[in-house]
């Protein structure tokens, strides 16, 4: 069986990289289960303090691998909700409820569920000739893996429309210039530039950063009553870890704090 | 003071008039067999007598609540041995302790854990929290008033739907349908519902007691019944030290001293 993802932690960031690059990285059964079986390694892992998720070779992913829905006249209707159900959706919702942050790392194309996929993490750094489509209309079906929930907050209603209707290809810059994504670099530095950022993430005050990141994922769904008695749950939380306590001693000694991610 | 008890799988702890008794066997899932619904049932009908205890909160820790019956205990038994079962029994000694019962649950509330959390008086869940029935996916149906408690607590159709296919549902759907009063961040569930209960001890004893009363026979009764009963119980506080008590401090602008008498 091919070795559909790479894994390796060094210093505190996990890196996982999509292999199938003969495939652009598209997604099949074993590449969902080896890909969320690192997650789940990561996540109890305590040495580790950051993700970047990035592709092999020329593509981010390109989704769902068309190789395994081929359906011919005289098959019966297929069941592409049953995939979304077992895959995409328990992935989507893994990377929503990391209490660790995640960097999509894009180094090309990010097409369907790829793109969403990348669109699902904390933070987006992309090459400049990385793009992103939302491929679905063009085989008659919807943006799945959250797309239909994250075009919209990251881009507004129009662009999310516009995107997920015409499925044309958004290239990185636009992506930053609308907003969409962190960071448009030359190819040259990406991963360069995420694996610095991850390592920057992974010196900071994780639990924390984990509570910010819960915050801002639920504050879509919360009324600001609802958000204002999270943020006063989660900074009651924050209040009582140990990097709090030395970001504080920090300041008043004039120093650099060192955190440890407790 | 302690619980001068001999314990297993609780460990109990007092803060106030709050006893928090926390299930300990997390390698077992917190599985409730007979020997820890035993001790369970010990440790509440010792928190009865104590006049100092008002409120008992469980909960099974931040990570599971109780994930159900022990199934190895379950599958040695047969059928007269499970007519004989002591079971029943302890499960009615829970239902009769007569003072406020609360759960603070987190992470899996399953079979009999679901059904203990039926069994209390207020449910505080974490946001992570899945209650369900799946005993019909092995063969058997709830034992211990899931079909009954559930359905009275969230309806016919969400109940039945959980009783047939043994599909759990989230904290926040359990909310909805009115099985669990508050959700909170995970971490806070168990501080919240201790919250909750030192609110409860510091109120007058036989007030909640005749509160407890009052609203434990909902299900059991016709609104008529259900009205003479309360009327009752309401004069009955007339008749205590310490409604003077709480009425006068209201007037007086202080925090109420009650004896329980």
């Amino acid at each position: 069986m091919e070795d559909s993802i790479h894994y390796s932690v060094e210093a505190g960031v996990a890196l996982f990289t999509l292999n199938r690059p003969e495939q652009l990285n598209s997604f099949n059964p074993q590449m969902h289960q080896a890909l969320m079986g690192f997650l789940k390694q990561a996540e109890k892992d305590e040495s580790v303090r950051a993700l970047v998720i990035t592709g092999a070779g020329r593509a981010f992913c390109a989704g769902q691998d068309l190789n395994d829905r081929n359906i011919s006249a005289d098959q019966s209707m297929p069941d592409l909700g049953e995939s979304i159900e077992r895959f995409y959706n328990p992935l989507i919702n893994k990377i929503a409820q990391m209490n660790k942050p995640i960097i999509a790392a894009v180094n090309g194309v990010a097409a369907g569920a790829g793109a969403n996929l990348a669109l699902a993490c904390d933070l987006v750094i992309a090459g400049q000739s990385a793009s992103f489509i939302q491929a679905f209309c063009k085989l008659g079906l919807v943006p799945d893996s959250g797309g239909t929930w994250t075009l919209p907050r990251l881009a507004g209603t129009a662009r999310a429309k516009g995107l997920a209707l015409l499925g044309e290809k958004l290239p990185a810059e636009q992506a930053q210039q609308w907003g969409m994504i962190w960071q448009c670099v030359d190819d040259d530095s990406l991963m360069p530039a995420a694996m610095e950022l991850a390592q920057r993430l992974a010196t900071q005050p994780t639990v924390g950063l984990g509570y910010i990141k819960q915050a801002i994922n639920s504050s879509i769904n919360n009324t600001l009553g609802e958000q204002l008695n999270l943020e006063r749950d989660l900074q009651r939380l924050a209040g009582r870890t140990e990097d709090y306590r030395e970001g504080v001693a920090a300041f008043f000694d004039k120093r650099q704090p060192e955190f440890k991610g407790k | 003071m302690t619980v001068d008890m001999d314990l297993t799988y609780l460990d109990c702890s007092q803060q106030q008039g709050v006893l928090t008794v926390c299930f300990t066997h997390y390698q077992k899932r917190n599985a409730l067999t007979n020997d820890c619904l035993e001790e369970l049932a010990n440790v509440l009908d010792w928190a009865e007598g104590e006049a100092k205890i008002g409120v008992v909160v469980i909960t099974g820790g931040e990570r599971c609540f109780a994930a159900g019956a022990d199934l190895n205990e379950l599958a040695s038994q047969r059928a007269i041995d499970t007519w004989m079962n002591a079971r029943p029994r302890l499960w009615q000694r829970l239902s009769d302790f007569n003072k406020p019962l609360l759960a603070a649950v987190n992470g899996y509330a399953l079979g009999a854990g679901l059904e203990l959390v039926l069994l209390c008086d207020v449910v505080v869940a974490g946001e992570k929290t899945v209650f369900g029935l799946p005993e019909i996916t092995l063969g058997l149906i709830p034992g211990a008033g899931g079909t009954q408690r559930l359905s009275r607590t969230v309806g016919k159709s969400l109940a039945n739907q959980m009783v047939l296919t043994g599909e759990s549902i989230s904290a926040s759907r359990a909310q909805q349908a009115g099985l669990v009063s508050e959700i909170v961040v995970d971490a806070l569930t168990l501080e919240r519902c201790q919250k909750i209960a030192s609110k409860i001890a510091q109120r007058a004893p036989l007030a909640v007691r005749a509160a407890k009363q009052a609203l434990q026979q909902v299900p059991n009764t016709t609104l008529e019944q259900g009205l003479k009963q309360e009327r009752q119980l309401f004069s009955l506080l007339a008749a205590s030290q310490d409604r003077q008590e709480g009425i006068d401090a209201f007037f007086n602008k202080r925090s109420p001293i009650y004896q329980g008498k």
